[in-house]
């Protein structure tokens, strides 16, 4: 079999659905392969498009998609759903949505359950856009529910991030108040054809009026209303997301962000490097044992903390 | 271990007819197995089954169906399978498939036929232990 690597960088879209599979299942190589995919990506534009199950997202997400494509756009999408806690299964029916798309090459949609890892959902997610960058994809669309600590680090990743609210989600606006207002770079109050989207759109720019955050910098964080019922809104929400792109790289915040990024992947990294390291070679059984000592007051955690990092250490070499 | 992956597969119901209760019964206990389902809804054609196929790069397909279509839609599906050079996909099919028309489906390359009687328990036993070998394994 030729390299997968470069198949991918040829467009064999096989080669990058087999890549997105090593990259979740966190097979040994998909760092080897990452590594090479990584000099030919870091071109996408990366957007981020969250809010409560039901909001839209996969609606909208369908939609803009669409019109990406009437401006010759060459599209990634990931969608991911969580996991169930329980049986490790998910049911990922975003797709459903999005299956009118299915049958355009120049669409790529892959879902992906979040497999319960809080802080690997992020990384993984930023491997899996880096696989699609570098095979050619841009801008990309990660979607993912807008609640849980992970999910919202995943928007990290993103250059964009469209935070979507639908009206008469009641209490909702008061989850959007506790978590995701800071990430917001555009919000979209879907479902406009419905009874009390202007009363949202009010309430939500009387709460971003209260929030400093309202400028981002140069960038005024825009309301936008649309309804996937009457495609409305569709083209200021693309017409937004190319801007804020633009404001962006214009205001040196991009170049900002992509050290930022890289610093914080090599932490990740290292961090994700050193638990591994400590689950093959740490057994259960001696974790007992040293978890025991500890509670009984015959060890400390210092101690034992410190001489797991020089075990790990010295077995490195 | 890596290798202790989730089975992806892929539900989807070819043809016309809009009842998906089976599906999506069929659907939520491959998850609650400890399955990834991606499930497409309905009215889908033979060419959305094959792309979301090769783009979600699922270990099995499963496909439902009522309105008697299979005989068109399901050898459509095997030829874009062949066509896009995937042999590492396990194919069963379920719903209203009359008996005569079994080994035709199966001469097809579909390897499973399920009927409406069939206990979701035993769609997940054949889904686990029909998974393509190469397809385990977690190197390339
Ligand atoms: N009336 C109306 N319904 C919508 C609109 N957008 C989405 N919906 C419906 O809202 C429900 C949830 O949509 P979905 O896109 O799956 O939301 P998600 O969970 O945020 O991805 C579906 O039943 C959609 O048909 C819209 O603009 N208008
Ligand atoms: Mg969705």
């Amino acid at each position: 079999m030729q390299n997968i690597v470069q198949r991918l960088l040829d467009g064999d879209r096989r080669a990058l659905a087999r890549m997105i599979t090593l990259i979740e299942n966190e097979v040994p190589a998909a760092h080897r392969y990452l590594a090479e995919l990584h000099r030919h990506a870091g071109r996408a534009h990366i957007i981020g498009v969250t809010g409560a199950p039901g909001a839209g997202k996969s609606t909208l997400v369908t939609q803009l998609v669409r019109e990406l494509r009437q401006r010759e756009h060459k599209i990634g999408v990931v969608a991911v759903d969580p996991s169930s806690p329980f049986t490790g299964g998910a049911l990922l029916g975003d797709r459903i949505r999005m299956m009118e798309l299915a049958g355009d090459p120049n669409v790529f949609i892959r879902s992906m359950a979040s497999r319960g890892s809080s802080g690997g959902l992020a990384s993984s997610t930023g491997d899996v856009v880096r696989a699609m960058d570098a095979a050619g994809f841009d801008p990309i669309i990660i979607e993912t529910i807008g609640t849980g600590q992970a999910e919202v680090e995943v928007m990290h990743s993103a250059h964009t991030v469209l935070v979507v609210y639908a009206p008469g989600m009641g209490d909702e606006i008061q989850a959007i108040k506790a978590g995701i207002l800071e990430i917001a770079d555009i919000f979209v109050v879907s479902k406009a054809d419905k009874p009390g989207a202007d009363q949202a759109a009010a309430q939500l720019s009387m709460l971003l009026g209260l929030d400093p955050n309202r400028r981002k910098g140069p960038w005024r964080i825009p309301i936008l209303k649309t309804s996937a019922l009457k495609t409305q809104g569709i083209v200021e929400v693309v017409d937004a997301m190319q801007q804020h792109l633009t404001v962006l790289k214009e205001s040196g915040m991009l170049a900002q962000r992509a050290q930022r990024q890289a610093r914080s992947e090599v932490q990740a990294l290292i961090l994700h490097a050193v638990m591994q390291a400590l689950k093959t070679r740490v057994s259960e059984d001696e974790w007992s044992a040293l978890v025991e000592a500890i509670t009984v007051g015959e060890r400390d955690p210092y101690s034992v903390a410190g001489e797991l990092l020089e075990r790990i250490r010295l077995r490195e070499e | 271990m890596p290798n202790l992956r989730p089975i992806r597969v892929l539900v989807a119901k070819p043809g016309l007819d809009g009842h998906d209760r089976g599906a999506k019964i069929i659907a939520r206990a491959l998850r609650d197995a400890g399955m990834e389902v991606i499930y497409t809804g309905i009215r889908q054609t033979p060419e959305m089954i094959v792309e979301a196929a090769i783009q979600e790069d699922v270990d099995a397909i499963l496909m439902s169906i009522l309105s008697g279509a299979h005989m068109a839609l399901f050898p459509r599906v095997m030829e874009l399978l062949k066509h896009n050079n995937v042999d590492d996909i396990l194919v069963a099919a379920g719903g209203i498939l009359p008996d005569e028309d079994v080994p035709a489906i199966k001469a097809m390359g579909i390897k499973g036929c399920f009927g409406p009687g069939t206990s979701t328990e035993e769609i997940i036993k054949f889904v686990r232990e029909n998974i393509h070998p190469e397809r385990l394994k977690t190197e390339v």
